[in-house]
């Protein structure tokens, strides 16, 4: 406004302001400065005038500004939720493993306790050496269960929660070391934010996943255009190598210099210029800075911006205009444009851009607007971004009118949005069309590929972006996320009224019902409108198609949108994982199971606010199928190799109080204990964070297997149920063998309990060696070094005169007995393990254990084709894809749906039609998934 | 550590390290640690593997079996259980009232040697139903207070049996006080056979858990007598039937050296054992067996191991054969 630095603090004015909201694309106050300053005019500040909370200066040295919201009334705190702490699913069902054991160690704690207070007053009152008192206070019948209590309670392992986050740890620093996740353009290494949650990367069944920027490379170029009816760039797919369109520029053809004109000016870039005179653009759209840059190629180069002043260097003169208005793009109007004054002739311009559907109906009585309704027809079928640019000249008087309107619809209060819009209108009509510009935004290395392995590792994936549904469609064509026909199927749910919609949803919801049945890849369609609608009143509906259907693309949905969509799947107790890369992926990632954000062009945003971050989408598969599988395999192997080694001396525990009148006496003394769990079964087990069971490179070619963590086939009741017998077995063997090999005059208290003890520890080393698939020099030292550690920690111990383990090592270890009772432990112990573990290898083999088989003897893979169906059926609600079929994508992307609603209704109805095939078992079992939520 | 080695073979990896830009400072060096590619050996079961491993077993632990089961069955043990016999008939019926009198019970056996033992025979008493593993008993000790003169007063584990007449007993707790006090004198034709009843503890128990200078006082001198009494002018260090008995048992049945017999005994020797029947295992029913044994490089006779090993090994064997078997007729 001008005022002088010295008047600044002498200046008093009032700013009416909204109370604290969260909109951070908002700010509707008024500022009043009181006399002498300025007469008392209302000044109207938006967000324009507002610096968020946490931003950087660029451009500019200082500013001054007045604090209007200060802590957590500040528009970023008021939208910074507290982020909940995520929980894995194998977090969450050890919780449940833990649950359960603590029942079992209740139960166990109060048939014992019963039992030794029976033993106590039937048999221990005749043993006159225990000297037990004739009569005791009444909390002597809580001494014996407290004891067994005691006992027991290492049957619950407290070192699984530091081995995990140990592991844990070291899962998320293989994901920031890894090499082959390095973004070698902008060298940034993927990294993992939150390392608490790697398993479940493993046990994702949906993707979210925002389209520009994280399918696409958000680095918008320039490629096609249509002038006045003219196509350029049709044939080299690229217009500003196209001769016709340089040669028009250079012979000054009117339309296309005015269109060029557009392109350079309405916009909101600002041109820096560095010191070697080179002309950079900081922009806000990565259109617009593509729009600008391809002016510059045709010689239309925006040069600077002065205030309110723009310069443009065309054919090395100088043009000047001055921008009058500037009418905002919001995401209702689809367009923005802009007034500017040319400072030569003093004509006053409306330029505008913006979306076909919002350019084309306000076009000018007599154009006719035929040839740019197909110029964008065609070029969204390419899957480019269209934008179609106009002008209009102004009269002066016209504007002048206009503008009053303008500036007070700029400082009302209330609904300014909606004004300003209402206003903007009355000025945007009569527009004489230019022309439409094309857009390229490129699919990123390996994005087809990425998605087309993850589908086939059973992973679904849902496409939410803001785009418009043509390029949608096209772009989700291009990266095989939908097949075209008559592979693949698209269903559209559309409306604007909720009968429409519900109708639509419910058609769609049948057809679903139908194919799910035949192999083929059904998606359906829907914008941001209907979605809303859907959301609100048909809640549950859109919940069953969204477990039906494997593949959707919403389009035109907000963030919060985003966010519900995330929370629906969530409800269905889907692992969903939301990958994104701007700030409008940000509600989304923080809903989702696991948030990925993409450190792309549009900043770090995303990469923040998520769990991982990586460089580029075609990392993400190797962040699920390696780092996600190895981890969640890691983890069930530790997790419930924990449970085991606590059950096996808790079990030998339980025994020995059998033969030690239920009285709660200790086999093992205290620094056994202690040693046993924090030290001899937990080092060799944390080497498992290196073990693999198959190479990369075969969890790449074969990524079906990764249905095997989806499924939770690793860490369940059921194999956890094997572990436990296991431990129940080894106790009993190490138990059995050990009171007999040492009875008699052997049965030394110390003596027999580190026979059961080195029992334990090397039934450990070899269960730890058995389960282990592939060595390193590490397990083998972690393992084989850690039996050694406890001879030789033993050692030590019986070489100090106050131990009670004074000399009992050495005595051991001199008894040929000894050793013999330790080979035949190891052999009794492990010899039944081995032998079913060889039988189900060998003859009811996983398709993990296939694969092992095939990758170790060199032979020709088997077919994994029926990996999935026979357990889909039963867990999953997901038709299995057919994977063997050979792929026949043409290589020019057929337009799946011509653009009008008719002809997708038409492949709509006729696939209603089809013969109805039943298939109530699998409907029955996804409702049965589906309900227990609601 | 072997995994700080460069890649050479590794090509992706290795090769996108090199190419890449070396402008990321925090980038760590290269490892296979950190890309996961140390080098592996990955097992897997084979038929082949598995059936050796098996058989192998097999063949090992059949031998060894043998020899335990030989090694036990060499060992010539004479066990005598004499309990109920030792109490006159008249008693019989009442044989706790009997065990508690006062007064000598002696009791004569007569032992046959079935086969040839050769010297040492190993004399032991064994005890059936007696809880040295019971948790009030277990820990009802002070390993202070026999150690060190100087403890005599650290008592605090040794309830009930930790004062009397105000004073502390030492050595205190239910172990010591419970001591076994049966006593056995062996003859041979009517001529005395000798006990040795030195050496029969652990050496570093005498050297170094129970003190030289320690002498028991105020012992058994409470209310409640329990087993035997203790020479109060020998050194704890030298009251070796203690320091045996101190060891406590973890099994409910358990043998304790009572004395070697350091001379050959013949086939169809009679042995009289004329010992005095203290002990009172009646009121809970347990047995007293007194037991004479050679031993063998496996220790007594325990046939356990042999049989274990010989099923074991069988079990084995058979599974090998099976296996091999059943991949001949179905190879998977």
């Amino acid at each position: 406004m001008g005022i002088d630095f010295e008047l600044l603090h002498k200046m008093k004015g009032v700013i009416e302001c909204p109370i604290p909201d969260r909109d951070i694309r908002r700010f509707d106050a008024n500022l009043r400065l009181f006399p002498p300053f300025i007469d008392n005019d209302l000044c109207p500040l938006t967000i324009k005038n507002t610096i968020l909370q946490s931003c950087y200066l660029r451009n500019t040295e200082w500013v001054c500004g007045v604090a209007v919201y200060t802590g957590n009334e500040t528009k970023l705190g008021m939208s910074r939720g507290i982020p909940e702490p995520k929980l894995t699913a194998v977090d969450a069902m050890i919780d449940k493993l833990t649950g359960a054991i603590f029942v079992f160690q209740i139960v166990v704690v109060i048939v014992l306790g019963i039992a030794g207070n029976v033993w106590k007053d039937t048999e221990a009152v005749k043993q006159w050496y225990v000297l037990y008192p004739k009569e005791g206070p009444w909390y002597e019948l809580l001494v014996i269960p407290l004891r067994f209590e005691l006992l027991c309670s290492i049957m619950i392992p407290i070192s699984i929660k530091v081995s995990l986050d140990l592991v844990k740890s070291l899962y998320a620093k293989f994901i920031d070391w890894d090499n082959q996740m390095i973004d070698q353009e902008t060298s940034t290494r993927s990294h993992a934010t939150n390392t608490a949650i790697s398993e479940d990367l493993g046990q994702v069944e949906y993707i979210l996943t925002d389209k520009t920027g994280t399918l696409t490379e958000n680095r918008m170029i320039f490629r096609r255009c249509c002038i006045g009816g003219i196509f350029y760039g049709n044939e080299s797919g690229d217009a500003l190598k196209d001769v016709e369109l340089l040669n028009a520029v250079s012979s000054g053809s009117s339309d296309v210099i005015r269109f060029v004109t557009v392109m350079a000016i309405c916009n909101t870039v600002i041109p820096v210029k560095s010191k070697t005179g080179a002309i950079s653009y900081k922009a806000q759209s990565q259109d617009e800075d593509a729009l600008v840059q391809a002016a510059a190629c045709l010689h239309m180069v925006f040069v600077n911006k002065n205030a309110n002043t723009l310069e443009i260097n065309f054919n090395a003169s100088i043009i000047q205009y001055e921008v009058l208005d500037t009418l905002e793009f919001t995401s209702d109007r689809k367009r923005m444009s802009v007034v500017v004054k040319d400072c030569q002739n003093g004509k006053i311009f409306l330029l505008s851009k913006g979306a076909d559907e919002a350019i084309i109906p306000y076009a000018c009585a007599g154009q006719q607007t035929r040839t740019f309704t197909e110029a964008v027809d065609q070029y969204s079928q390419l899957g480019l971004r269209t934008l179609c640019l106009a002008w209009r000249e102004l009269k002066e008087d016209e504007y002048q009118d206009w503008s009053l309107m303008f500036k007070e619809a700029n400082s009302t209060l209330v609904d300014r949005e909606w004004r300003l819009a209402e206003v903007c209108q009355r000025l945007e009509h009569d527009l004489e069309i230019l022309g439409v510009t094309a857009i390229e935004d490129r699919l990123q290395d390996g994005v087809p590929e990425t998605i087309e392995t993850l589908r086939k590792a059973g992973i679904n994936f849902w496409m939410l972006t803001g785009d418009k549904q043509n390029t949608a469609i096209q772009i989700a064509l291009s990266c095989n996320f939908i097949s075209p026909e008559p592979k693949g199927q698209l269903l559209l749910i559309n409306g604007k009224t909720e009968d429409e919609v519900g109708r639509s949803l419910d058609r769609v919801l049948l057809t679903m019902r139908i194919t799910t049945s035949e192999p083929k890849d059904v998606a359906f369609v829907i914008d941001g409108w209907a979605l809303e609608i859907a959301l609100k009143h048909y809640r549950k509906v859109f919940t069953e198609l969204a477990i039906l259907s494997r593949t959707a693309l919403c389009c035109r949905v907000t963030p919060s949108q985003k966010a519900q969509l995330v929370e629906i799947l969530k409800s269905c107790d889907y692992r969903t994982l939301a990958i994104g890369d701007g700030g409008n992926d940000v509600r989304m990632i923080q809903q989702a199971d696991i948030g990925v954000g993409i450190s792309g062009r549009e900043g770090l945003q995303a990469a923040r606010a998520a769990d991982y971050s990586i460089g580029k989408f075609r990392f993400l598969k190797r962040l699920i199928l390696v780092h996600g599988r190895y981890s969640y395999n890691r983890t069930a192997f530790l997790s419930q190799y924990s449970f085991y080694k606590s059950l096996l001396i808790c079990f030998i525990q339980i025994f020995f109080s059998f033969i030690s009148g239920v009285s709660g006496t200790s086999l093992f003394n205290s620094v056994s204990l202690m040693a046993y769990n924090v030290f001899y079964t937990s080092i060799p087990v944390l080497v498992s964070v290196l073990d693999k069971d198959l190479s990369e490179k075969t969890v790449m070619q074969h990524p079906q297997i990764l249905f095997y963590c989806q499924a939770g086939r690793l860490l369940n009741p059921s194999t956890f149920a094997g572990w436990f017998g296991r431990s129940l077995f080894h106790a009993i063997v190490v138990f059995v063998i050990s009171i007999h090999a040492y009875a008699y005059e052997k049965s030394e208290m110390e003596e027999v309990s580190m026979v059961a003890l080195s029992g334990c520890i090397w039934l450990q080393a070899f269960v730890v060696t058995i389960e282990t698939n592939s060595f390193t020099v590490l397990q083998h030292l972690a393992i084989w070094g850690n039996l050694a550690a406890f001879y030789i920690i033993n050692w030590i111990l019986s070489a100090v005169p106050a131990s009670g383990l004074y000399t009992i090592m050495f005595r051991l270890c001199t008894q040929p007995s000894y050793w013999i009772t330790m080979f035949l432990i190891v052999v009794t112990g492990m010899g039944p393990v081995l032998a079913i573990k060889y039988f189900r290898y060998t003859y009811r083999p996983s398709k993990i254990n296939t694969l092992q088989q095939a990758e170790r003897l060199g032979g020709p893979i088997l077919s994994l084709g029926n990996i999935e169906p026979q357990p889909r059926s039963i867990e999953k609600d997901v038709s299995p894809l057919s994977i063997t079929l050979p792929k026949n994508r043409n290589p020019v992307y057929e337009p799946l749906l011509s653009d009008s609603p008719n002809s997708t209704r038409k492949s709509f109805g006729s696939s209603t039609t089809f013969d109805f095939f039943p298939s109530q078992s699998r409907l029955s079992s996804s409702y049965s998934r589906n309900c227990k939520d609601n | 550590m072997s995994s700080n080695v460069p890649s050479s073979s590794s090509g992706a990896a290795g090769s996108a390290d090199s190419s890449a830009p070396r402008r990321n400072s925090k980038r760590p060096k290269y490892s296979r640690f950190t890309q996961q590619e140390l080098p592996a050996c990955k097992p897997i079961l084979t038929p082949r593997w598995v059936i050796s491993a098996f058989m192998l077993v097999g063949i090992i632990f059949i031998p060894i079996g043998v020899a335990a089961l030989f090694a036990s069955r060499e060992v010539v043990e004479i066990v005598d259980r004499y309990e109920t016999e030792c109490i006159p008939e008249e008693f019989r019926n009442d044989k706790v009232n009997y065990i508690q009198k006062p007064g000598n019970k002696p009791c004569n056996r007569t032992l046959t040697v079935p086969k040839k033992m050769k010297q040492p025979i190993y004399v032991y008493y064994q005890l059936d139903n007696f809880y040295q593993n019971h948790r009030r008993y277990v820990k009802s000790r002070s390993d202070e207070q026999l150690r060190n003169n100087d403890s005599a007063s650290d008592t605090s584990d040794c309830k009930p049996e930790d004062y009397a007449n105000g004073a502390p007993i030492v050595p205190c707790g239910l172990i010591a006080w419970s001591l076994f006090n049966d006593t056995y004198n062996f003859s041979r034709n009517n001529e005395q056979l000798s006990l040795n009843k030195k050496g029969i503890s652990w050496k570093s128990d005498r050297e170094h858990k129970f003190g030289k200078d320690v002498y028991p006082k105020n012992f058994q001198n409470g209310t409640l007598i329990g087993g035997a009494h203790l020479n109060e002018s020998i050194p704890l260090s030298e009251q070796e039937d203690l320091i045996v008995w101190m060891r406590t048992a973890a099994l409910p049945t358990f043998r304790k050296l009572y004395g070697k017999i350091e001379v050959d005994l013949q086939i169809n020797d009679t042995i009289q054992v004329s010992l005095e029947n203290n002990y009172n295992t009646y009121s809970f029913n347990g047995k007293k067996k007194l037991v004479l044994s050679t031993t063998s490089w496996l220790g007594g006779k325990n046939d356990f191991l042999g049989i274990a090993y010989l099923t074991v090994g069988g079990i084995c064997i058979f599974l090998a054969m099976a296996f091999t078997v059943v991949y001949l007729v179905k190879p998977r």
